[in-house]
């Protein structure tokens, strides 16, 4: 049994659970063009709640707030970036170079506004109630419902609607096999943005500074370091993900409502605690794990789609109480 | 303890509620009045027993209407499918009971293995799945729609509980003694009766182990308190009374949906009036539940009427329009966690008491 495990251990260990899903899908499903449709956009669906994700992560482990306000990064970023689009929307047309300049324009205009918000957040609504996890969830859930009735006075209820660049439109087709355009780059920008933040944490300094804080804080902070500084890049860091991962989002829906933070923020959660709070390999493991599900589940039993990622949750708690790989505290 | 000014005050709006509360249908004699006093005397018992979770021990559960929306269901379904009768109602308040005391033992199990903080994010989720799946199952719960049906036959306003000589409906003070009066006296008692036995297990050797968990757990399981036990127990308990408050909401409204009795609104509306409140006192529950309820009825006008006269400046009419009062609300909310942890019954309590 130990043998086992170790032989498991060197293949991947935990690594290994979106494989074997897959491998299990494939069997249950047998039709391989509809299997490799479904983990594309499993594996799409993933990477976008990885970015969401990420930020919530990365600011619990770093800093022990559990940020119940997340979710209004995410719609705010989806409501900027179709903003930005619905008005850019000549450029749409005009060409491969406008549209994706356009693109570009309205995922960064996303991502500044969640630096721009997350420094707000960080030093008017959580610097007061750090240590205190109470207040800090009531708190973050006060600001969570003023975000949400600011998007309602702003953007109205009514769903608003995102024009996507005509070139990520479509689907790809090889043989049999079809695969929407739009979610190939989406596992592509995952992709490159979870490179991007393993370099980050693992080869530069303020990474090795990130890293240790998220294991002994005092530490850190004893050796003459100003952790505070670094929460403050690290929250922003974490809300321009989850604006990010929210205008991914509404380019993939096409359609927004202010609902969208709320309920994504379930996945978030979800994820975030599959993969074990603290840490981003973690967190981009459970964000897999819960893409291919949803999507697997939603092709071979849609009854069972709704309840698919709680009985994962419950499961994996079951097996490893702390997630599948958290941050070492 | 001695007495201090501010526990006198607090004691004397309690007295002056629960008069109100108990002469209500005397003192104002319009529908939506009743209604009103209705909905505070069932979110006085919902607001109550979320204390008892996060006031008096400590826990941050986001289930909450989940368990009220189990009792409220529970008493619709058995209404709509076994007709108006008291055993319909005792059925379905049993069954709402026992499905909140199944769920609340499982989430507390699991609860055990995890972290605190987890905690909080697994009540969401758990909360937001049974909402999708009250929305999906449409046969059984209407889905969006939710469910109309007859309360008993002593509820109904035709029903007459004492009649003079003519055989007409008796009247005192100029109010029928119809069914109506029954209905609000139901509601009124039953919730008064949850209220007591939550304060006397508040004030009971219970209550204090639950104060001592909330204050140090690691010395509370130290002294010899299984806290893991007491945790699971106070969830069972809270989940149980919530929902039995949703069975007497559904009675007494004769409709149950997602908005009235599970959607996320209402989670966010009881931590809100926990928190206006204040924290670790039954009182403060009243107190929260009696504002938050009188101005979501009332506030709404006085905004529309603002919104109207600011219709000039721009973005302003919008943030006061009668639909963004949560928007006030969230930012009273945040400076109240800030300045007034305590809430308003906290604070007034500690007034002229030496800390």
């Amino acid at each position: 049994m130990t043998n086992l495990s170790e032989t498991l251990g060197r293949w991947g260990g935990v690594n290994l659970l979106p494989l074997a899903l897959a491998a299990v899908a494939f069997v249950l499903i047998g039709a391989p063009s509809s299997w490799v449709t479904l983990t594309v956009a499993g594996l799409s669906m993933g990477m976008m709640v990885f970015l969401m994700a990420s930020g919530l992560s990365l600011v619990f482990g770093l800093m022990d707030v559990l940020n119940f306000g997340h979710s209004a990064f995410i719609s705010f970023g989806a409501f900027v970036a179709a903003t930005v689009l619905a008005a850019l929307s000549t450029w749409l047309d005009g060409g491969w170079m406008l549209a994706s300049a356009a693109l570009a324009l309205a995922l960064l205009a996303a991502i500044a506004f969640g630096l721009a918000a997350g420094l707000f957040f960080e030093t008017v609504i959580i610097r007061p109630v750090y240590r205190d996890h109470l207040r800090q969830i009531l708190i973050t859930m006060g600001a969570l419902i003023v975000s949400e009735q600011i998007i309602l006075a702003v953007w109205g209820g009514t769903p608003v609607s995102v024009p996507r660049p005509a070139f990520l439109e479509g689907a790809w087709i090889v043989g049999d096999v079809s695969m929407e355009i739009y979610r190939l780059f989406a596992v592509a920008l995952g992709l490159a943005v979870f490179a991007g933040l393993m370099v980050l944490l693992n080869r530069t300094r303020i990474g090795l500074l990130i890293r240790a804080g998220v294991e002994n804080r005092e530490m850190v902070e004893a050796l003459g370091f100003k952790i505070n500084r670094l929460f403050i890049g690290v929250f922003m860091l974490g809300s321009a993900l989850a604006a990010l991962g929210g205008a991914m989002w509404a380019g993939y829906e096409t359609l927004i409502t202010p609902a969208l933070g709320g309920e994504m923020m379930i996945v978030v959660f979800i994820v975030v605690i599959i993969g074990g709070l603290g840490s981003i390999d973690g967190t981009l493991l459970g964000a897999i794990i819960v893409g291919l599900t949803a999507n697997y589940i939603g092709y071979l039993a849609p009854k069972l789609a709704l309840a698919s990622n709680m009985i994962l949750m419950m499961a994996i708690l079951m097996w490893r109480p702390s997630g599948l790989r958290p941050a070492v505290k | 303890m001695k007495p201090t000014y501010g526990t006198i005050t607090v004691k004397t709006a309690m007295l002056v509620i629960a008069a109100l509360l108990l002469f209500a249908p005397f003192l104002f004699q319009d529908i939506r009045a009743l209604e009103v006093a209705a909905r505070i005397c069932i979110f006085i018992v919902l607001v109550a027993s979320y204390d008892l979770l996060i006031g008096y021990t400590g826990i941050v559960s986001f289930a909450h209407t989940m368990f009220f929306g189990f009792g409220a269901y529970g008493s619709a379904i058995a209404l709509k499918q076994m007709g108006p009768g008291w055993d319909a109602v005792a059925l379905g308040t049993l069954v709402g009971v026992a499905l909140s005391l199944v769920v609340a033992t499982a989430i507390g199990l699991i609860s055990l293995r995890v972290k605190a903080i987890f905690f909080a994010m697994i009540t969401l989720a758990a909360a937001s799945v049974v909402l999708v799946l009250a929305s999906q199952l449409s046969q059984i719960t209407g889905g969006e729609d939710g469910i109309t049906y007859r309360a008993p036959d002593l509820f109904k306003p035709a029903t007459k509980l004492a009649v003079d000589e003519d055989g007409k409906v008796l009247r005192w003070f100029g109010v029928a003694l119809n069914g109506k009066l029954a209905a609000y006296y139901f509601v009124f008692a039953t919730s008064l009766v949850m209220f007591l036995v939550m304060l006397r297990i508040t004030v009971s050797p219970l209550g204090t182990v639950l104060k001592a968990i909330r204050e140090n757990e690691a010395r509370a399981e130290a002294i010899g308190y299984r806290v893991v036990a007491y945790r699971t127990f106070v969830f069972c308990l809270s989940a149980a009374i919530a929902s039995l408050a949703g069975s007497v909401y559904a009675v007494w409204l004769k409709y149950t949906g997602p908005d009235t009795a599970l959607s996320f609104a209402i989670m966010i509306d009881i931590l809100l009036m926990v928190v206006i409140g204040g924290m670790g006192t039954m009182w403060g529950a009243v107190i929260g539940a009696v504002l938050m309820v009188m101005a979501q009825y009332y506030l709404r006008d006085l905004m529309g009427a603002a919104s109207e006269a600011t219709a000039a400046i721009p973005l302003l009419p919008e943030l006061l329009a009668p639909d963004r009062w949560l928007f006030w609300l969230g930012i009273i909310f945040i400076l109240l966690v800030y300045f007034f942890p305590k809430g308003i019954a906290g604070t007034l309590m500690a007034r002229g008491r030496r800390a």
